[in-house]
C-alpha cells in the first residue's frame, strides 16, 4: 500500500542544484535571487517602452566632440601618468578641483579631506564599512535611494527610517526616531540622507529644516552622512546650501560628476572630517587600491578646459523642460486620487496611488502597455512603500514623457477598476530584487 | 565545419520572458558555436525582416519565449519568409501556447488533466467577483492553482490555499493578462518530460523532477541557481516515469507539435500523472529543464540543436 501513497516515487538519490557552492554563501547572498520585477525591466529597455524607471543622466547632451578631443590629448600628453596606478586617495590636483565645485554650495574644504570614489556610491560603501557592524542602526528617510539600502544590508545594518513631506526630512520625526532607537538601547551609527531633490521622493530639505536637522543630530551626536549628486541641478535660483557647510565636523559629505557631467567617468567622492578621511583612505586602497587614474585626470582635464559651469546650466535647463512636461502630463491625464511630488530639481517624481493599489502588481499592466516605471517598495527597508511609484523624467525627451504618462494613466485607471471587482488591488507578495539596474534608462 | 550555413537564433522579444529568452538565445548560439555552426543571434524589432531578406540564413532556431515566440506569430512570419525553423507550425502553435484549448485538447485524446475554470477579467467586472469566486471554490475546492491562460515562467501564477487568497491571486494573475486559468490544485511531484523529434518520431526525454527549496516553483525558484533541486532522470519508478513519458508524447501528437516540447505535469500521491501544460519554446537557460533531461539522456546539447535545425531544413526542402 506504501508503494501507492509514493508519489510513484522510487529511489531517493541526490538531485542537482545547478549551483555547486549553493551551501557555502554568506548569509547576506539569501536575498540575490532572480526576480519578477527585474525581468519585466528587461523589457523595458527595449525603445518601444517609454522607460520612467531608470535614472540615466542624458549624456546626449554632452558635448562629445570635445570630450574626445580631451581624452585623446590626455593619452597623448600624460599618457604614462594617465595609463599607471594612482594614489589611493585620487589625483590631487582633482581634489582641488573638486574644492572648487563644493564651493557652489557653501563648502570651504581642504583637499586633504577629500578622497576620490569610484562614483559616490563607492563613497558610501567605504562610509558604511568603517561605521558599521552588523545589527547597527543607520538612519535614511523614507523612502531612501535603493543604491544605499543595498549597501547597507550588504553591511548588514538595520535601516530606521524617518518620515519626510513636501520639504524633506521632518525634523520632528527625526528626534522622535533618535529617541525611540536609544529607548531600544540600539545605537545610531548615521543618518543617511539626500537633502536636495531626493531620490527617489523629488523633494528638498527647506533651509529651516536644514539648521533643525543638524541641531537635532548635534545634540544626539549622530553623524550625518549627506549625499548630495543632484545639489547643481536646481530649478529655482542658486543651489541649496550644503548641510556640510555649516559643520565640517558633523556631517561626511557625498558628490559625484554623474550627473554634472557623466556617470560613465565614475568618478565621485567623499569629504569627511580628517579622521575618518584617513580611514577611509585606507579602506579605499583595501578594495580597490586606486581609482582609475584615467578617469580622474579625464575629468580634471575637463573641468581644467571646458565650461563645466555652462554644462550644468544647459542640463538644468533640460531637466527643467522635462520636469515640467511631467507634473503637466500628470495634472491632465493621472486619474483623481493620486498625488505626486514637485521636484525643484533632479530627477524624480514620485506617486502616490489611490488607496488599494499596488504599483507591484501593476508594473507587468505597464510593461505590456509599454511604459515602466519603479515600484516603491524598492526604496524601502521594510517592506513600505507598496502604493508609491518613482517616474524618472531625466532620460526620455518631452513627447516620450508625455506619452509614457498617458499610457501609465490608462493602466492606472485599469487597475481601479480592478480593485473596485475584487476588493483589493494586491497580488501575491514574491522574492527579489525590485529596481532596475544601473543601465536603464 | 558544419554542413549547415548561417542559422538564426532568434532571442530576445516584447513579452515578459525577454530576460530569460535572451538566456536561452545565449545557450543555444553557444553551443551551435561549439558544433562549428556559423551563428547569428537577433532580437525580433523592425530590423529583423529585411535582415532575412538581405540574407537568408539556412534556419532559425526560435528561443523566444511567451507571447509572439510561442503564439504562432513570429513563426508565420518566418512562414512567409520561407525560412526554415525548428519548432511547430503556427496554428499548433496558438492552441498549444492557450493553456485552456490545450488542456481541452489533450483531455479529448485520454489524457487527464485538473478539473478547471476559465474566466475572462470582464466576466468578474460585470457579475461580480465575490459570487463567482465563491462557486469556483464551491465546485474545485481548495486548494487552486491560478495563472493567466497564456504565458510561462510561472509569472502572474499562485496557489491559494484559503478562500481569502483567492481575490489576490486573481490581481496577480489578471496583471500578466486578461484570461485565467483556476485550476483544482494538484498535490504532488512536480515533472516535466522534454520531448525531442529528430526526424524519426517523438521520443521522451527522461523526466525531470522539480524540488523548489520554498515549495513554490515561481520566477526566482526557476531562474536562481540553487534554489531549486533537479532530478535527472525524476525519482519515479519504472511504470510511473514510463505514464509521464507517454503522456508528454500523448501531447505532443495530439496538439500537433513538431520538433521539441516540454510537458509539464504533476505526479499524485498515487503515482498518476495529470497534465498541467504544454511548451512550445521550453527553456534553454542553464537552469532550464529540457538541457537537463538532454543530459541525463547521455546526449549533447549541440548535437540535439543541430539535428533539429537539420530536420528543419530537410522538411522544408520537402515541403
Amino acid at each position: 500500500m506504501t508503494q501507492e501513497r509514493d508519489h510513484g516515487r522510487s529511489t531517493a538519490a541526490h538531485g542537482s542544484r545547478i549551483d555547486a557552492y549553493i551551501d557555502r554563501y554568506a548569509a547576506r547572498a539569501a536575498g540575490m535571487v532572480a526576480s519578477e520585477v527585474r525581468a519585466l525591466f528587461a523589457v523595458a529597455s527595449r525603445p518601444e517602452v517609454v522607460s520612467l524607471a531608470g535614472g540615466m543622466p542624458y549624456v546626449t547632451a554632452l558635448p562629445l566632440d570635445s570630450v574626445g578631443e580631451l581624452v585623446a590629448d590626455l593619452v597623448a600628453r600624460r599618457g604614462t601618468v594617465a595609463l599607471q596606478y594612482g594614489s589611493g586617495q585620487g589625483d590631487p590636483a582633482l581634489r582641488e578641483q573638486i574644492c572648487e565645485v563644493m564651493r557652489l554650495e557653501g563648502i570651504e574644504a581642504n583637499a586633504d579631506d577629500v578622497v576620490v570614489t569610484v562614483g559616490s556610491q563607492q563613497a558610501l560603501d567605504l562610509v558604511t564599512r568603517i561605521f558599521i557592524d552588523p545589527g547597527d542602526v543607520v538612519l535614511a528617510e523614507g523612502p531612501s535611494y535603493v543604491g544605499a539600502l543595498g549597501t547597507f544590508a550588504a553591511y548588514e545594518a538595520s535601516v530606521v527610517h524617518v518620515a519626510m513631506d513636501d520639504h524633506g526630512l521632518v525634523p520632528e520625526a527625526l528626534a522622535e526616531t533618535i529617541a525611540s532607537v536609544a529607548r531600544q538601547g540600539r545605537r545610531i551609527k548615521f543618518l543617511y540622507t539626500i537633502p536636495s531633490f531626493q531620490n527617489p521622493a523629488g523633494v528638498t530639505l527647506s533651509a529651516a529644516r536644514r539648521r533643525q536637522v543638524m541641531e537635532i543630530c548635534r545634540r544626539a551626536d549622530v553623524l550625518v552622512v549627506e549625499d548630495n549628486p543632484y545639489g547643481l541641478l536646481g530649478f529655482e535660483g542658486d543651489p541649496m546650501r550644503a548641510l556640510r557647510a555649516d559643520d565640517p565636523d558633523g556631517v561626511v559629505y557625498l558628490g559625484s560628476f554623474s550627473k554634472t557631467l557623466a556617470p560613465g567617468f565614475r568618478v565621485g567622492w567623499a569629504l569627511a572630517p580628517h579622521a575618518v578621511r584617513d580611514k577611509l583612505v585606507l579602506a579605499m586602497e583595501s578594495a580597490v587600491l586606486s581609482h582609475s587614474s584615467f578617469a580622474q585626470l579625464a575629468v580634471g582635464q575637463y573641468l581644467a578646459t571646458q565650461p563645466w559651469r555652462e554644462q550644468i546650466k544647459s542640463f538644468r535647463e533640460l531637466y527643467r523642460e522635462r520636469r515640467d512636461t511631467m507634473l503637466a502630463a500628470l495634472e491632465a491625464l493621472m486619474p483623481p486620487g493620486c498625488v505626486w511630488t514637485r521636484p525643484a530639481g533632479g530627477f524624480f517624481v514620485w506617486m502616490t496611488l489611490p488607496e488599494g493599489l499596488d504599483s507591484k502588481a501593476i508594473l507587468p499592466r505597464a510593461v505590456a502597455e509599454r511604459v515602466a516605471f519603479v515600484p516603491g517598495t524598492g526604496f524601502y527597508a521594510d517592506g513600505s512603500g507598496a502604493r508609491n511609484m518613482r517616474l524618472s523624467y531625466c532620460y526620455p525627451e518631452p513627447d516620450r514623457i508625455r506619452e509614457g504618462v498617458r499610457r501609465l494613466a490608462g493602466v492606472v485607471q485599469q487597475e481601479l477598476l480592478t480593485r473596485d471587482t475584487f476588493g483589493t488591488g494586491s497580488a501575491p507578495a514574491h522574492t527579489g530584487v525590485d529596481t532596475p539596474g544601473p543601465d536603464l534608462a | 565545419m558544419s554542413d549547415l550555413g548561417h542559422v538564426l537564433v532568434l532571442a530576445g522579444g516584447l513579452s515578459y520572458e525577454r530576460e530569460v529568452s535572451l538566456r536561452s538565445g545565449r545557450r543555444v548560439s553557444e553551443v551551435l558555436r561549439a558544433a562549428g555552426i556559423d551563428v547569428e543571434t537577433r532580437d525580433t524589432d523592425a530590423s529583423l525582416v529585411p535582415a532575412v531578406l538581405a540574407d537568408p540564413p539556412e534556419a532559425v532556431f526560435v528561443t523566444l519565449h511567451g507571447g509572439s515566440g510561442e503564439d504562432g506569430a513570429i513563426r508565420s512570419v518566418l512562414e512567409l519568409l520561407s525560412v526554415p525553423y525548428v519548432g511547430a507550425a503556427p496554428d499548433a502553435c496558438r492552441i498549444a501556447y492557450d493553456k485552456p484549448t490545450a488542456k481541452t485538447v489533450v483531455r479529448s485524446v485520454g489524457v487527464r488533466t485538473p478539473e478547471a475554470v476559465v474566466l475572462p477579467k470582464e466576466t468578474f467586472h460585470d457579475l461580480g467577483a465575490s459570487a463567482v469566486l465563491a462557486r469556483i471554490i464551491d465546485r474545485l475546492g481548495l486548494p487552486l492553482f491560478v495563472k493567466p491562460s497564456r504565458g510561462g515562467s510561472a509569472l502572474g501564477a499562485s496557489i491559494v490555499r484559503k478562500a481569502d487568497e483567492l481575490p489576490a491571486a486573481m490581481v496577480g494573475c489578471f496583471a500578466y493578462g486578461d484570461t485565467a486559468l483556476v485550476e483544482r490544485y494538484i498535490e504532488g511531484v512536480e515533472v516535466a518530460v522534454s520531448v525531442v523529434d529528430l526526424g524519426e518520431g517523438p521520443v521522451a526525454l527522461p523526466p525531470v523532477e522539480i524540488v523548489a527549496n520554498e515549495g513554490v516553483y515561481d520566477y526566482s525558484a526557476r531562474y536562481t541557481a540553487g534554489h531549486t533541486e533537479f532530478f535527472a532522470p525524476a525519482r519515479l519508478r519504472p511504470e510511473v516515469a514510463d505514464a509521464c513519458a507517454q503522456m508528454a508524447i500523448t501531447a505532443h501528437t495530439a496538439l500537433g507539435l513538431r520538433d521539441l516540447s516540454r510537458t509539464d505535469l504533476i505526479v499524485d500521491a498515487e503515482g498518476l500523472p495529470h497534465f498541467l501544460e504544454v511548451n512550445v519554446a521550453p527553456g534553454m537557460t542553464e537552469t532550464s529543464l529540457l538541457p537537463m533531461a538532454v543530459e541525463a539522456a547521455g546526449e549533447d546539447l549541440s548535437v540535439i540543436c543541430a539535428s533539429l535545425l537539420r530536420a528543419a531544413v530537410r522538411r522544408a526542402s520537402a515541403e
